[in-house]
């Protein structure tokens, strides 16, 4: 039988360009922050999950044993997973289904990233994610993807670059009550956006969220110890994933398909049949500001090319009737690629618990959505958590 | 009486562990810090299906396959459909013409240094392949930033033959198909 699954705790560290302490160290203070609130200790821990993306950013291949031990692995049944951005919401996914299953009662969730190891910036790690044979002799830069998607989903919904730069306004106004938040900025404008570096049109400088150092930390349990550690859970009610074709010239990349295969099977677990009216709010990923709009659609928020709409009406607004990215997202909070598990994950947990303080919905939430995306415009993991 | 502390609001995560070093701190000497510096090399055989296109290529042609299950003609041709999961069939050669489906015009070369004169790049749906979108990506030329549009009708602008190597870079860029010319 399977079993309910319980978020008890967790934690993040700082989210900086560069960050002093090792990855291991990182994986630590975050995992402890988590133990901290839910009183565990090691030995309580059954089973571990960490996820981390590319190895060639820390330049240390089979980099998940690397930090085994600043992730409480050493002598336990623990496992490294990875889809690239994807594993920001994969490795809780993995977590939920360790517990779920049966075979562990309390399982730790641990994401980091170093991208800063990567010197002097980590764009020339991702050169290597290319498909060698047709896309690297034409030397080309991770940035186009994007701004070819970008640019799809703009031309044929018709939509305005102001009304996809309000997203980073908004995540990186809402990031000013996070403590980790590299890129919280109370006074950042439309115009700002819009008048910032080209990089590759249509991305400008503040459309993308930046590279980071950081880790998170999540705590599971099984629903037969769970009051062993709190009397207010919050529940994970659904998970779900889904990848389309590494072709990704065949594909019309103006709506993530991908996207809605995953959300459907989360909601369909979850027992979601209104998206729109059962989810209070959600956290889409958000690396670039058209992403989250972009994401909105494929997790049926709202219909296609409508996310710019409700953006510029206010209602993804923390206050709004839809908060979307109420954390500041990775655009305000950075992006570490897996451990963004922090804004995607921890902070489901966060709002649904009334835990989230100056970041708080009001309201008291009760469903909260997650959501990640990632390798070459494919991958979508989602999660969704129920309040208690 | 002294009133009652407001109660005040915790947020978490309570607090943000972690020590922020910078680029200069490394620069300068500043942190502790180990190097490495990677030497490695590859070489990719690239297999049946594109040892033919890119023979193709060197040929001046841009070769198809089709999915006759799924009613695709697929480009860049492949050994098997990864949707039915069948073998594809029946090699065709398309024409060296398509449509400009997305684009970008890039101030950023591959180290995400930046660069004065914009590469136009984008993604080509070629002539005759479908479902759209079908075709794969390169470089636009002989047209401007402030020309270039989804839709443009364009053509393939090849090397000198003899200059050819069974490779994607056997095409220059796609230049815009000015009206009349086919």
């Amino acid at each position: 039988m399977k079993k309910d699954v319980a978020v008890i705790g967790a934690g993040m560290t700082l989210f900086r360009r560069r960050l002093k302490e090792t990855g291991k160290e990182l994986s630590y203070l975050a995992a402890k922050m988590a133990m901290e609130e839910a009183g565990i200790q090691k030995d309580d821990i059954d089973m571990v999950v960490m996820g981390t993306a590319p190895d060639a950013f820390d330049g240390i291949h089979m980099k998940g044993e690397n930090l085994l031990d600043g992730a409480a692995g050493a002598g336990k049944p623990y496992v490294r997973v990875f889809n690239g951005g994807g594993t920001g919401v994969f490795a809780p996914i993995a977590g939920w289904w360790h517990v779920a299953s049966g075979v562990a009662d309390v399982c730790l969730v641990i994401a980091e990233e170093k991208m800063g190891s990567c010197y002097p910036h980590p764009q020339t790690a991702f050169r290597h994610i290319w498909d060698p044979i047709l896309d690297r002799p034409l030397k080309p830069n991770l940035v186009w993807l994007f701004a070819m998607e970008m640019n799809r989903y703009m031309t044929v919904h018709n939509i305005k670059k102001e009304d996809i730069a309000r997203v980073s306004v908004k995540n990186k106004r809402n990031a000013v009550g996070h403590p980790c938040a590299q890129l919280a900025d109370p006074h950042i404008t439309v115009d700002d956006v819009l008048n910032s570096e080209i990089m590759a049109w249509p991305v400008q400088r503040l459309d993308i969220s930046p590279p980071s150092d950081g880790a998170s930390a999540l705590l599971f349990c099984s629903e037969d110890v769970v009051r062993q550690y709190t009397d207010d859970p919050v529940w994970i009610d659904g998970v779900g994933w889904s990848i389309d074709s590494t072709m990704w010239t065949n594909r019309d990349l103006y709506f993530p398909r991908y996207v809605s295969k995953a959300a459907k099977m989360a909601y369909k677990m979850a027992g979601i049949h209104n998206p729109r009216k059962e989810i209070d709010f959600a956290e889409p990923y958000d690396p670039f500001d058209y992403k989250e709009l972009h994401h909105m659609e494929g997790l049926l928020l709202c219909d296609k090319g409508e996310a710019p709409i409700l953006t510029r009406e206010g209602v993804t607004q923390r206050d709004g009737d839809l908060p979307i990215c109420p954390s500041g997202g990775l655009l305000g909070v950075g992006n570490p690629i897996a451990a963004t598990m922090g804004q995607k994950a921890c902070e489901l947990y966060w709002q649904l618990s009334g835990k989230a303080g100056k970041r708080q919905i009001p309201d008291d939430p009760m469903v909260g959505v997650g959501q990640a995306w990632g390798d070459i415009m494919q991958m979508a993991t989602v999660i969704a958590m129920r309040r208690g | 009486m002294e009133e009652p502390k407001k109660e005040e609001i915790v947020t978490y995560p309570k607090y943000a562990p972690g020590t922020h070093v910078r680029t200069s701190d490394i620069r300068e000497k500043k942190i502790t810090y180990t190097w490495w510096e990677p030497e490695i090399q590859y070489a990719w055989s690239v297999g049946p299906a594109m040892s033919k296109f890119l023979q193709g290529l060197k040929e001046g042609k841009i070769l198809g396959v089709h999915c006759h299950k799924c009613k695709r003609l697929i480009v860049p041709p492949r050994s098997f459909c990864e949707y039915c999961y069948g073998p594809t069939e029946d090699w065709v050669e398309l024409k060296d013409t398509g449509t400009i489906n997305t684009y970008s015009i890039s101030y950023l070369d591959p180290n995400a240094n930046r660069i004065e004169e914009p590469i136009l790049i984008g993604v080509i749906s070629i002539d005759g392949a479908y479902p759209e979108p079908m075709g794969f990506m390169h470089y636009f030329g002989e047209m401007s930033k402030d020309e270039i549009k989804i839709g443009m009708r364009v053509k393939a602008v090849w090397k000198p033959e003899n200059e050819r190597e069974g490779a994607i870079t056997d095409i220059k860029y796609f230049k815009p198909l000015r009206g009349g010319e086919i």
